[in-house]
C-alpha cells in the first residue's frame, strides 16, 4: 500500500515561483480584457504590460539568494535572480519600440503581449532551476512563444523566419531530451547538483564517462542551436531578417542569456568535476563561432543581417567565458550581456525607426547599407547615434561593449588562456571593419534618392528608449564599479 | 590650479560639444579662438611646470572601477609635457592655415575632439585611460582622412583605422597580462603605470610583454614593416590631416615606447636593442630611398617623415639619457618641421590642384616668400646645424653611439639621404626656369598662411640655436627615467649598457 504523502505548503517555498505567476497571470490579464472589450488601443496593452514588467521586477529583487522551492525544482540563486532581473529590464525596454508613429500588424492583436509576458515566464523558469525537465519545459514554452512572436510581423519572409526558427528549435529539443535522457540513463538523476555527486564518484569508470560526455555533447549540440553557435547558426540570419528590428534585437539579448545561464549551471558542473573535453569542446565552438561569424558578418548588403552576424559572434565572444569557468568570467558574462543589451537594443531601434513599410531601396532588404549613406547630412543627430553605438559595438572605448570585452578578455589572461585573449582581440580587429563600413556609409559618403523619409517610423516613445541606450552607452564607465561588485558579489554567492 | 590637466584634456572636448551649436560661418573663428585658449593653457602649464624635478607633476588621481583597478590618473613630466604643447600649437596653426571649402563646421569639431584626444593620450598615466584615448583618437582622424581627403579617401581611412586598430588590441592583450602579473605579485588589481613600473618581472614575460606592446607601439610609430598604412593616409588626407598625422599621431607610437616598454621592460628593452635598431636602420635608409623616387611632393614628406621616425626610435633604444632626450627633442623638431612642410604642400596644392613635382619648376621666381620659407624647412628637416632639426639628431647619433658606433654610421646616412632626396625635391620644384604656363598667375603666400607658417620659422631658428629652455627639462625627466631603469634592470646585460652610457653621459 502506498504511504500517504504529505507536504506542507510551507515547504513548497512558493514565493520562489511568484516572479513566474506574475507574468502569467498578467498575461491571462490581458487576455480577459480582449474578451470583455474589443478594439482597445495598442498604447492600453503596451502598458499595462510594462506594469506587469514592473511587478514582476520587484517579485524578483524580493526574492532571497540561494533557496530552493517547489519540491526543489526551482533554484533561485544570485545568477537566477541577476538573469530574470536582466531579462525583465530589457523587455520593459523593448516593450515600448511597440508605440511607432504607424501601425503594424502584430501590435493590433493583444495576444502578442500576452504571448509576450508567457515567453518572459519560460525564460524566468529556464533560469530558475537545475532540473533538466524543468529548463525543458522553460525552454519550450519561451520558444514556442517566440515563434509565434516572429511570425505575427505579417510578411513572407517573417513566416519563413518562422518556420525556419521552429523546426532549428525543435531538432535543438530533440538533442537537448535525448542527452538529458542519457545522463538519466547513467546517473539516474535529472538534476544538476545530483548528477555531480554520482559523477564525482565515477569518475574513473571509462564506459560511464563515454556516455555522459556524448550526453553532454548532446545538450551542447542543442544550446548551440539556441545560441546559434557556429556551425548550427545557419537559421539565425535568416530569423533575424524576417521578424521585426525590434525583436531582432530582442533575440539577440534574452533567448541567448537564458541559454548561456543553464549552459554555465551545465557545463560548468562538468567543467568543475574535471570533464576537460567539454572545455575543448566549447572553446573550440566559440572561438569558431567569433570568428566565422565575423568574417561572414564582412560580405553582408544588409544592416540588419549584419548585426545579426555580429550577435552570433558576440555570442560566441560571451560562450568562451563559460568554458573559462572562473567566478570573474561568469561575472564577465553578465556585465557584458548588461552592456551589450543597452548597444544592441539601441542599434536595433535606429534600424527600427528607419523601417518602412515598403521597401524602397532595395529588392529584398528592409535596412541596405546604401540606405544610410549619406545620414550625416540628412539627420545628424540620428547618424552621430547611429555611429556611437557601432563603435560601442566594436569595442571602442569608453564605450560600453569595450568594458565587458576587456573583463572577460581579462578573465581569460587571468586563467591562463592568453591565446583566447588574442583571438577575442583579433576578432574585435575584423568585426571594426563592418562596424565601420556602416559609419563610412554614414559619414562619408552621398545620400542616394533621399527625400528626407528615413526616419519614417520615429516616435517620442521610440526616442526615449534610444536616449536611454545612448546614456547608458556612453555613461558606462561611471557606473561600472558597482555593477561588477554587485554581479561578483552575487556570482560568487551562487558557488560559480 | 591643481586640475590643470583635466582642464586641458576636457576643454576641447566641451568645446567641441558645443560647437554644434555655433553657426556654419562662424565656426572657423570659433576653432581658432578655442585652440588658442587651449595653447594658451598648455602655455600656462609650462610656466607653472617645475623644470628641475624629473618626476610627474600636476597628478590627478580619481579611482574609477576600484574593484579592477582602473582610476582616472593623470600627471605630467618633462617628456610629455612639451609634446603637449606641439600639439596644441599645431592644432592652432593648422586651424589658421585651414584652406577646406565645404563642412568647416564638421571639420572644426572633428578637430578639437581629436585634440582632446591627443592631449589625453600624453597625460594619461591609467593604461586604460591611455589606451582609452589612443583608440578614440582614431574616429575624428578617420572621418578627416574620409571625408575631405583625395578620391581614395575612404580606403585609406579604413586602412588607418583597421592597421592601428589591430595593433592595439595585441596591446591591449598585454596591459591585461601586465595588471593580471601585478595581481598576481601584490593581489591589488592597478593598471596605474607608475604601479607597473615598480613591478620585476623575469625576463621570458619581459620579452612577450614586449613584443604585444611592440605591435601596438609600432603600427603607430610606422616601423618597418608596418608602415605601408602611412603613405597611403598621408597621401590622400587633406593637409589638415597630414599635419596632425604627421606631427602628433605618429609621436604617440614612440612616445608609448618611452612611457611603458623602457621602464616596465628594461631587460626585454636592452635585450631587443639590436633587432630595433636593425628595423629602424631599414626605416631610414629605405624610406629615404623610396621618397627619392617618388613624383608626388607630399610622398616624399610622408616618406621622409618614416625615415625620421626610423631615428627617433634609434634614439629611444639608446639607453641613454642623450639618446632618449635626443629622441624626444626631434619628436617635436619633428613635428613642428614636417608639420610645416605639409601646410608648405598643401598651400600649393591649393592653387594648383596637384602636387606633382613635373608639374612645377621655378617657383622661386614666382613666389619668392614660399621658396623662402620652404627652404627653411627643408634644411631644417635635414638637419643642418642651427636648425631645429640639427639637435635632436646629434644628441640621438651621439647616444647610439655608445651601443654601436657601426650602426650609427649607417645611421648618420640619414643626414646624406635626406639631403638628396629633400634638395633634389627643392630642385625640381623651385629652380630653373618657369616651364609651365599655370605657374605664372601664382599668388605667393596669403595671410592666413603667413600666420600658419611664420610662427614655426621662428620655433625653427630659436631652438635651432638655443634649445636649451626645452631640452632641460626633458633631460631632467629623461635622466630619472634612466636611472630608475637602471636600478630595476635584473639581467647583466641590461645593466652594462645602462650603467656604461649614464656614467659616460654624466658621472654620478
Amino acid at each position: 500500500m502506498l504511504e500517504p504523502i504529505s507536504i506542507s505548503l510551507s515547504s513548497l517555498n512558493l514565493s520562489t515561483l511568484a516572479p513566474m505567476l506574475v507574468a502569467i497571470g498578467g498575461a491571462l490579464l490581458i487576455l480577459i480584457i480582449d474578451l470583455l472589450k474589443d478594439g482597445l488601443h495598442k498604447s492600453l496593452y503596451v502598458m499595462l504590460t510594462l506594469l506587469i514588467l514592473v511587478v514582476d521586477l520587484g517579485a524578483v529583487m524580493g526574492l532571497d539568494v540561494n533557496q530552493r522551492g517547489f519540491f526543489d525544482l526551482m533554484l533561485v540563486d544570485g545568477i537566477s535572480i541577476m538573469a530574470q532581473a536582466l531579462i525583465l529590464v530589457t523587455s520593459m525596454l523593448f516593450i515600448p519600440l511597440a508605440l511607432t508613429s504607424k501601425r503594424f500588424h502584430e501590435y493590433s492583436y493583444p495576444e502578442y503581449f500576452s504571448l509576450f509576458l508567457f515567453m518572459i515566464a519560460g525564460f524566468q523558469f529556464m533560469v530558475s532551476s537545475d532540473n533538466f525537465i524543468l529548463i525543458f519545459v522553460g525552454l519550450e514554452t519561451a520558444s514556442l512563444a517566440l515563434y509565434t512572436l516572429i511570425a505575427m510581423h505579417n510578411r513572407p519572409n517573417s513566416y519563413e523566419a518562422a518556420v525556419k526558427y521552429f523546426t532549428m528549435g525543435a531538432l535543438a529539443a530533440g538533442f537537448f531530451v535525448m542527452g538529458s535522457a542519457i545522463i538519466y540513463a547513467t546517473t539516474g538523476s535529472v538534476e544538476l547538483y545530483k548528477i555531480a555527486e554520482v559523477l564525482q564518484n565515477r569518475m574513473n569508470e571509462t564506459g560511464l564517462m563515454v556516455a555522459i560526455i556524448g550526453g553532454a555533447l548532446m545538450i551542447l549540440v542543442a544550446f548551440g542551436f539556441k545560441l546559434s553557435l557556429f556551425p548550427f547558426h545557419t537559421w539565425g540570419p535568416d530569423a533575424y531578417e524576417g521578424a521585426s528590428a525590434p525583436l531582432a534585437g530582442y533575440m539577440s539579448i534574452v533567448p541567448k542569456l537564458s541559454a548561456t545561464i543553464v549552459a554555465m549551471r551545465i557545463f560548468g558542473m562538468y567543467i568543475d568535476i574535471g570533464v576537460e573535453e567539454i572545455r575543448t569542446a566549447i572553446l573550440v565552438l566559440s572561438v569558431l563561432t567569433m570568428t566565422l561569424a565575423n568574417i561572414m558578418a564582412l560580405v553582408q548588403g544588409d544592416v540588419k543581417r549584419m548585426l545579426a552576424y555580429s550577435s552570433i559572434s558576440h555570442a560566441g565572444f560571451i560562450m568562451a567565458a563559460i568554458a573559462l569557468d572562473t567566478t570573474k568570467g561568469n561575472s564577465g558574462i553578465f556585465l557584458y550581456y548588461i552592456l551589450f543589451m543597452f548597444t544592441n537594443l539601441g542599434a536595433f531601434s535606429m534600424l527600427w525607426i528607419s523601417r518602412h513599410k515598403n521597401s524602397i531601396f532595395h529588392d529584398r532588404f528592409d535596412h541596405p547599407y546604401e540606405k544610410f549613406a549619406g545620414l550625416v547630412k540628412v539627420m545628424p543627430i540620428g547618424a552621430v547615434v547611429m555611429a556611437l553605438f557601432m563603435l560601442s559595438l566594436a569595442g571602442v572605448p569608453p564605450f560600453s561593449v569595450f568594458w565587458g570585452k576587456i573583463y572577460i578578455m581579462s578573465s581569460a589572461v587571468d586563467a591562463g588562456y592568453i591565446w583566447l585573449a588574442l583571438v577575442m582581440g583579433f576578432n574585435s580587429a575584423i568585426s571594426a571593419y563592418y562596424y565601420l563600413k556602416l559609419i563610412v556609409y554614414m559619414f562619408l559618403q552621398d545620400p542616394v534618392n533621399n527625400d528626407g523619409t528615413i526616419y519614417y517610423n520615429i516616435s517620442k516613445p521610440l526616442m526615449t528608449i534610444i536616449g536611454i541606450a545612448v546614456v547608458a552607452t556612453v555613461t558606462s564607465a561611471l557606473y561600472i564599479q558597482p555593477l561588477i561588485n554587485y554581479i561578483s558579489y552575487m556570482v560568487g554567492a551562487s558557488g560559480y | 590650479m591643481d586640475n590643470i590637466l583635466s582642464i586641458l584634456i576636457f576643454f576641447p572636448a566641451l568645446a567641441g560639444l558645443l560647437g554644434f551649436i555655433v553657426d556654419k560661418n562662424s565656426a572657423r573663428a570659433y576653432g581658432i579662438s578655442v585652440a588658442t585658449i587651449e595653447f594658451l593653457l598648455a602655455l600656462w602649464l609650462w610656466m607653472s611646470f617645475d623644470g628641475s624635478n624629473g618626476g610627474m607633476q600636476f597628478i590627478e588621481m580619481v579611482p574609477l572601477i576600484p574593484d579592477f583597478g582602473i582610476s582616472y590618473y593623470l600627471g605630467v613630466d618633462g617628456i610629455s609635457l612639451f609634446i603637449i604643447l606641439m600639439a596644441t600649437l599645431m592644432v592652432l596653426l593648422g586651424m589658421i592655415g585651414l584652406s577646406i571649402k565645404k563642412d568647416m563646421k564638421n571639420m572644426i569639431i572633428s578637430l578639437l575632439f581629436l585634440e582632446m584626444t591627443m592631449v589625453g593620450v600624453f597625460l594619461a598615466l591609467d593604461a586604460i585611460i591611455f589606451y582609452l584615448f589612443w583608440e578614440l583618437s582614431l574616429v575624428p582622424m578617420l572621418y578627416i582622412i574620409g571625408a575631405w581627403g583625395g578620391p581614395r579617401r575612404v580606403y585609406a581611412a579604413i586602412k588607418f583605422f583597421l592597421y592601428t586598430f589591430f595593433g592595439s588590441l595585441v596591446m591591449l592583450v598585454g596591459m591585461l597580462f601586465l595588471a593580471y602579473l601585478y595581481h598576481d605579485v601584490t593581489g591589488v588589481w592597478s593598471f596605474a603605470i607608475t604601479d607597473w613600473y615598480a613591478l620585476v618581472l623575469p625576463l621570458e614575460y619581459q620579452i612577450w610583454l614586449f613584443i604585444a606592446f611592440f605591435f601596438g607601439f609600432a603600427i603607430k610609430v610606422p616601423m618597418f614593416p608596418f608602415h605601408t598604412w602611412l603613405p597611403y593616409a598621408h597621401g590622400q588626407a587633406p593637409t589638415i590631416g597630414s599635419v596632425i598625422l604627421a606631427a602628433v599621431l605618429l609621436k604617440m607610437g614612440t612616445y608609448g615606447f618611452v612611457r611603458f616598454s623602457l621602464p616596465i621592460l628594461p631587460d626585454a628593452s636592452v635585450a631587443m636593442i639590436t633587432p630595433i635598431a636593425v628595423l629602424s636602420l631599414i626605416m631610414v635608409i629605405y624610406t629615404a630611398m623610396i621618397a627619392y623616387s617618388q613624383k608626388d611632393m607630399k610622398q616624399v614628406i610622408a616618406y621622409s617623415s618614416v625615415s625620421h621616425m626610423g631615428i627617433i626610435m634609434l634614439g629611444v633604444f639608446a639607453m641613454n639619457a642623450e639618446g632618449i632626450s635626443g629622441s624626444i627633442f626631434l619628436m617635436l623638431s619633428h613635428g613642428v618641421v614636417s608639420g610645416a612642410l605639409f601646410m608648405l604642400v598643401g598651400v600649393i596644392y591649393d592653387r594648383r590642384h596637384t602636387k606633382m613635382m613635373s608639374e612645377f619648376g621655378g617657383l622661386a621666381s614666382i613666389m619668392p616668400k614660399y621658396a623662402v620659407i620652404f627652404g627653411i624647412m627643408l634644411m631644417a628637416s635635414v638637419g643642418l646645424p642651427l636648425t631645429i632639426g640639427f639637435v635632436g639628431e646629434f644628441l640621438v647619433l651621439l647616444g647610439f653611439y655608445k651601443i654601436s658606433p657601426i650602426m650609427t654610421l649607417i645611421a648618420g646616412t640619414t643626414i646624406i639621404l635626406g639631403a638628396v632626396y629633400m634638395l633634389s625635391l627643392y630642385k625640381k620644384t623651385f629652380f630653373g626656369p618657369v616651364t609651365n604656363k599655370e605657374n605664372n598667375k601664382l599668388e605667393d603666400l596669403n595671410k592666413n598662411e603667413m600666420m600658419s607658417l611664420l610662427p614655426l620659422v621662428a620655433l625653427v631658428v630659436w631652438l635651432g640655436v638655443y634649445p636649451k629652455p626645452i631640452l632641460e627639462p626633458i633631460d631632467n625627466s629623461v635622466k630619472h627615467l634612466v636611472a630608475f631603469m637602471d636600478k630595476k634592470a635584473k639581467t647583466q646585460e641590461a645593466k652594462d649598457i645602462i650603467i656604461s652610457t649614464t656614467v659616460i653621459g654624466e658621472e654620478k
